[in-house]
């Protein structure tokens, strides 16, 4: 009995403490800053969208948006590609090859990615390519290779290699079976690291605070940080912004929790 | 097939490596000729520059609140939410919803919650008649740290629990029925089934829970960048400074590669500490 009373009260404290930021969020994106500080909780005196056409209105939040959706859907595109090859090199490799392949990039999973900032930053201005959306995706790919090759290789590391095989003697070359056998088979495995990919690129500030500051190549979170300063009295505003920049996220975890989940999950328990 | 990204993760990743390994024996602005100075920026790095010190103090206190906190309640909700109903479903969702949401909008959210005088938190503890606990929890030295570790517990524990709960319903059932036939009570069965069961799994929380803490940045620069006075200051927070503010590019360098180097050895520690216990309950 008092078990289920401490159990229920803390399950309920946590559901809260998730439920009430978010919705102070979303109802507040429809108030003014009056109404979020006298009562943040309650519906909107009246249910416009002022904040959304002003936030519009204001330039700001096309191009951002715009530009994170350019940079995270080619980053992850990339990097599937080259990681699934990568990981099908190493599945396929008889000789030692494939496990220096594995070991080097496995190294990169040592080396947290924040610790070449430094590096890149004088090596992207030597070659201008800070400011370059094109820039950021090169980064982003190099960053998160390492983890899906990881995640990737472990997937086809569980496959019967007799898979391969039949098709190799049936004729059928490298990118064949890479092609018609090895991407099928490892829908979910691509399907999951796609997701926890997509989240880390659409989310990260780091690279792009550090190598963008012209305004028209900003991604969203740069450009949530800029608000920061210029609305830093008006939360309202704020809000509306937060809220445009997860909708997609919000969306996709709506219409597909489950795969979001797994991705997510296997990105921390592999990495 | 290999070779295109085998060609871009060496030009990207493995080859700055080597070059911010350069970069640390140099003292260099960024924009001027560099000069060697061979270990010299390790040397001051450890033995003068306190500000470096109370980061690192900060960092460590950062990780092992986090890692305690986020762990703890992880296990416990996940005991909780153990079997496969709706409710538990849902819940699980709930709690893991925050995960999807970028560090700059918890940041700014919390930045809000936290606000001294509009914010959530001081109206409600206003509103039951606790006026003397409002502070002003990000802009004040004592409380700045604490303030942005209990954001990243809410932030994280969610698929933490997603994490444990595909550890724990590995666990056999007929293991929770003996010790039930056994009488042992509810406390005793976590303590003898439940938690040198989750130890595989605990390890794994806790090798990336520390990670992502001694890694974290955009959290820290959404809510605080630092402040105030750098009691909220983190070792990525300091590099990115030291870098991009103080223009020491050559000193940056040397903090990154102390970095690694930290995390290296707590994973390595965890790692055998975590095996040994297991070992020892065999």
């Amino acid at each position: 009995m008092i078990y289920k009373i401490f159990k229920n009260t803390l399950l309920t404290i946590f559901a809260a403490a998730v439920l009430i930021p978010s919705s102070i969020v979303v109802l507040g994106s429809f108030k003014k800053d009056v109404e979020i500080y006298s009562k943040p909780l309650a519906l909107p005196d009246s249910w416009n969208l002022d904040n959304f056409r002003t936030l519009i209105d204001s330039g700001s939040v096309f191009t951002p948006f715009k530009n994170s959706t350019i940079v995270a859907v080619s980053s992850v595109f990339f990097t599937i590609l080259f990681a699934s090859l990568v990981a099908y090199a190493i599945a396929r490799s008889v000789t030692v090859s494939g496990k220096v392949l594995f070991g080097l990039f496995a190294l990169g999973l040592a080396i947290p990615g924040q610790v070449n900032i430094i590096p890149i930053f004088t090596l992207f201005t030597d070659l201008g390519l800070n400011n370059s959306l094109f820039g950021l995706v090169l980064v982003n790919i190099a960053l998160t290779l390492p983890i899906s090759v990881f995640i990737i290789s472990a997937f086809f590391k569980d496959l019967p290699k007799e898979m391969f095989e039949v098709a190799s003697i049936d004729g059928a070359n490298h990118w064949r079976v890479y092609r018609s056998i090895a991407m099928p088979l490892a829908r979910p495995a691509i399907g999951a690291t796609s997701i926890f990919l997509f989240v880390i690129n659409w989310n990260d500030l780091l690279y792009p605070l550090m190598l963008i500051n012209e305004l028209d190549k900003k991604t969203l979170p740069l450009t949530l940080i800029d608000y920061r300063g210029e609305f830093a009295t008006s939360y309202s505003m704020l809000f509306t912004a937060i809220l445009v920049a997860s909708i997609p996220m919000v969306l996709m975890y709506i219409f597909a929790q489950r795969s979001f989940i797994a991705g997510l999950t296997a990105g921390a328990v592999k990495g | 097939m290999a070779a295109p990204a085998f060609a871009l993760y060496s030009f990207l990743y493995l080859y700055p490596a080597v070059t911010n390994l350069l970069y640390s024996t140099q003292r260099w602005d960024g924009v001027t000729t560099p000069e060697f100075v061979g270990l010299k920026n390790f040397q001051n790095l450890l033995t003068n520059d306190d500000l470096f010190l109370k980061i690192l103090g900060n960092n460590i206190r950062f990780s092992l609140i986090v890692v305690i906190f986020q762990t703890g309640f992880a296990l416990l909700f996940a005991t909780f939410l153990l079997k496969n109903t709706r409710t538990n479903i849902f819940l699980r969702t709930v709690y893991f919803f925050p995960t999807i949401l970028s560090s700059v909008s918890v940041g700014l959210i919390w930045t809000f919650l936290y606000d001294p005088n509009y914010g959530f938190i001081n109206a409600v503890l206003k509103a039951i008649g606790l006026d003397s606990l409002a502070m002003n929890w990000l802009g004040d030295a004592r409380f700045s740290l604490y303030a942005v570790a209990l954001t990243q517990v809410w932030f994280h524990t969610g698929q933490m629990v997603v994490i444990y709960v595909a550890g724990l319903q590995q666990i056999p059932a007929e293991l929770y029925e003996a010790a039930e036939v056994d009488g042992a009570s509810r406390w005793q069965q976590f303590k003898n089934v439940t938690w040198p069961m989750a130890l595989p799994t605990t390890a794994v929380v806790v090798a990336y829970t520390t990670i992502q803490t001694f890694r974290a940045f955009d959290l820290i620069y959404a809510m605080t960048s630092g402040g105030p006075l750098n009691s909220s200051d983190l070792l990525v927070t300091m590099v990115f400074n030291t870098a991009f503010v103080g223009y020491k590019f050559g000193y940056a360098a040397t903090q990154t590669i102390f970095l690694v180097l930290l995390v290296l050895l707590v994973t390595y520690l965890q790692r055998r500490v975590l095996r040994i216990d297991d070992g020892t309950k065999k």
